[in-house]
């Protein structure tokens, strides 16, 4: 695919234009933008977003931040009106200023307009320091706003996970856009007109009653303050300042490979140890890792899958093939609103951050002799989608639930900062035992591709009784939105799918549905890139880049551990061992698995 | 699980008019106008229905019906009152009478009476500008409004 569009480009004619007095030779269809981007010129914008390699680009041309000068058009002369650079192509000659005193003028007075419109509570706005309006009117030298006129009064609308402020919004579309087109979740749409018009869901109802999946790539893409996350930081505070309870916290794989961005390290750092140095000084009693119990998930979905499989080659039609990944809680709602027909596909092994709250809650609070209620599991989440997983009602036990807060990355920084510590000056603790042994099967979960690599590692070794000649899978890996490959199972070929986005997983989902694949096994991230992308990591801003770095930080993590097989983790071993008996057994069943809602809507006759 | 409740009948209706569009999405505004034009009104129901039956987000129906000033979620009164707001009408005092007319029925433009009696709206010639400023009521056109002429002419409607 790669070496095509490449071929594509080159059959393309190239046109001479130049920007700001430098002639550069661009494709033809190259807008303004990304020409003067070749040319190491920097235009802002301000709706403009474009996630490169992942098929997302939002560009309505509505700001206007991003206007150029064109000095010379097509016919020779002067364009009359200034263009705005996003969505204008250059012609061949064309000669562009980016900077002109015309170009600057009309930014400023376009960010003044906006801002005119837009509360100024930047201290205590929940993007403050990571709006991209913020930086604009900084970068412009605003300190007036001329222009005083009607203000948007919107209510706040709070879901689990998801806080919308409307009276924030600048209607940039791009989370319109995210949610119908990469998501094609569709809660959210630009609804009435003029002064009124807002980006909100169906009869401007809550997110909640949407078919909104809380996957959160709405709030990772906004540009401003008008999607946020649900904080949690000051409830997670309290918890440890209370001396009655005890506070565990556990880390999701992803989160290593990018808080350090929070810290200004380089993208692709990998923070393990000091993460677990720095809950440590936030007074947390024992720092464990999501990991553990991911390697507790192979172990569960992988017999699930072998299940299935045995079975099938036994001949049962009954069986339902392929098996779906169910770690992801975006991913979960989103079959449950959209494919209430499949609902008995999917694994019911319950998500690795959930399989820690049981696991926790149940046979290490007993084994230390802690009453449930007293103990506070906290989760540190890429992901905001997992704040509404800890609130479903069947994670819940005689009105306590499993995990009691969930924490972003960016959220989870803010905590340190508070403390005044800087992660770079941390040094590399460990995990404690004994929910904090994990292999590299289990760090790969935070991309895409990884829990179907995790679970093959161990599902070979399960079925063909021998042990792997080569750990890595890389055919599964990649950044492709849909992906397939065969694993040849010492003779049986077992199909593999892997999809991240929902768009794609639709797609594929769509596929199996009619018949057209038939597949063994497929996993699906709801995030472009899995967790690594997910909504709670630090905002990317569009740097795509960023989350490949990501990507290849999970995967270094995964070579530098020394065991890289789930089966081999002695914890997990010792946990069926003493507690849960066998993988899918009973005990198993009972704490480590779930089950699905049908949330589509159907149509009942009424009697008038 | 949500549950979309409406009458057998409004279903098959709006169910052979999403058919009749191959129940292509491209095509919401046409099955929109088709169906308000059956029921005078789009519910939030007969929204999802429509979203539903064309395969498309209901928010991007909602979106539409908001946007467009044609569609209304408002049920219609028995007797829909429409003022001329056109030139010759607006310049011999249409907005007079449209204000009396908002007055004495405690309605904006857009909007239906509590009882269901008259709903309000605007509408840009009827063809009748020698008689400006009109309006109708249902299929009747009164010309010559004014203010003071409001209250007798809704009065014909006491039951």
């Amino acid at each position: 695919m790669l070496f095509l569009s490449n071929k594509i480009e080159e059959e393309k004619d190239m046109i001479n234009v130049t920007i700001d007095n430098k002639q550069i030779q661009v494709a033809e269809g190259t807008t303004i933008l990304k020409a003067a981007r070749q040319a190491g010129i920097h235009i802002p914008t301000l709706c403009y977003f474009e996630l490169a390699g992942m098929n997302f680009e939002n560009k309505p041309g509505g700001c206007r931040v991003c206007v150029v000068e064109i000095t010379k058009d097509f016919n020779g002369k002067p364009r009359r009106n200034l263009a705005p650079a996003c969505a204008t192509d250059c012609v061949e000659g064309m000669e562009v200023l980016t900077h002109s005193a015309r170009v600057i003028n009309a930014r400023r007075t376009v960010v003044e307009l906006i801002l005119s419109d837009h509360p100024t509570d930047c201290l205590t706005c929940a993007k403050s320091g990571q709006c991209e309006l913020q930086k604009l009117a900084q970068n412009l030298g605003i300190r007036e706003i001329p222009f005083h006129g009607e203000q948007s009064t919107y209510r706040k609308d709070m879901s689990p996970s998801i806080v919308r402020d409307i009276d924030k919004c600048i209607m940039c579309r791009r989370c319109e856009n995210v949610c119908n087109n990469i998501q094609t979740v569709g809660a959210l749409s630009a609804v009435n007109r003029g002064f009124s018009a807002v980006v909100a869901p169906a009869f401007e109802q809550d997110l909640m009653d949407s078919p909104c999946v809380m996957c959160g790539q709405c709030v990772q893409v906004c540009p401003v303050g008008a999607l946020s996350e649900v904080d949690d930081t000051r409830n997670v505070m309290a918890a440890i300042n209370n001396p009655k309870k005890t506070v565990i916290v556990n880390t999701a794989p992803a989160t290593r490979v990018a808080l350090g961005e929070e810290f200004g390290m380089e993208p692709g750092t990998i923070v393990t140890g000091q993460m677990a140095a720095a809950l440590r000084r936030l007074g947390f009693d024992y720092v464990f890792d999501t990991d553990f119990t991911a390697d507790l998930t192979i172990m569960e979905e992988g017999t699930e899958l072998l299940g299935r499989i045995k079975k099938f080659m036994a001949g049962d039609k009954s069986v339902r093939l392929p098996i779906l990944t169910s770690c992801c809680p975006g991913w979960v709602n989103f079959f449950e609103h959209n494919f209430p027909d499949m609902l008995d596909v999917p694994s019911t092994a319950k998500s690795p951050m959930q399989m820690f709250g049981a696991v926790a809650k149940n046979y290490w609070a007993e084994k230390m002799g802690i009453n449930r209620e007293d103990l506070v599991v906290v989760s540190i989440m890429p992901c905001l989608a997992k704040k509404y997983e800890s609130k479903r009602k069947e994670f819940y036990k005689d009105g306590n639930p499993d995990i009691d807060y969930v924490l972003s990355t960016r959220e989870l920084a803010r905590l340190i900062k508070q403390f005044n510590l800087d992660l770079k000056d941390m040094p590399s603790e460990d995990y404690d035992d004994p929910l904090g042994e994990s292999t590299g099967a289990a760090v790969i979960f935070g991309a895409t591709g990884g829990v179907i690599e995790a679970a093959t590692r161990t599902a070979y070794e399960v079925f063909t009784g021998k042990a792997l000649p080569k750990i890595d899978f890389t055919e599964l890996r990649g950044m492709d939105g849909i992906r397939d490959a065969w694993v040849d199972f010492n003779g049986t070929p077992i199909h593999i799918g892997i999809a991240h986005g929902l768009a794609n997983a639709r797609k594929l989902l769509e596929r199996v549905r009619e018949g057209k694949e038939q597949f063994h096994a497929i996993e699906v991230m709801a995030c472009p890139g899995g967790c690594v992308g997910g909504a709670g990591q630090p905002y990317h801003h569009g740097n795509s880049e960023i989350i490949k770095k990501r990507t290849e930080a999970i995967y270094r993590e995964d070579a530098g551990k020394p065991i890289r097989k789930s089966h081999e983790n002695a914890s997990v071993m010792k946990l069926y061992k003493e507690y849960l008996g066998e993988p899918c057994g009973h005990k198993s069943h009972e704490l480590l698995h779930t089950h699905y809602f049908d949330k589509s809507e159907h149509v009942e006759i009424s009697e008038k | 699980m949500a549950v979309i409740k409406l009458s057998e009948d409004k279903i098959n209706f709006i169910k052979d008019v999403c058919k009749s569009f191959h129940n292509d999405g491209g095509e919401v505004i046409n099955v929109l106008h088709k169906v308000q034009g059956e029921y005078g009104y789009l519910s939030a129901e007969v929204q999802e229905l429509v979203a539903k039956e064309l395969n498309i987000p209901v928010s991007r129906v909602y979106g539409i019906v908001s946007f467009y000033s044609f569609f209304t979620m408002t049920p219609k009164g028995k007797h829909p009152i429409s003022v001329c707001l056109g030139t010759a009408c607006y310049v011999r005092g249409a907005e007079k009478v449209l204000d009396e007319l908002k007055r004495q029925l405690g309605v904006e433009v857009g909007g239906t009476t509590p009882d269901g009696k008259f709903s309000l709206n605007c509408l840009r010639c009827v063809g009748a500008c020698g008689l400006a400023p009109v309006a109708m009521i249902g299929d009747k056109v009164y010309g010559r409004l004014t203010p003071d002429k409001v209250k007798e002419v809704l009065a014909e409607y006491n039951d």
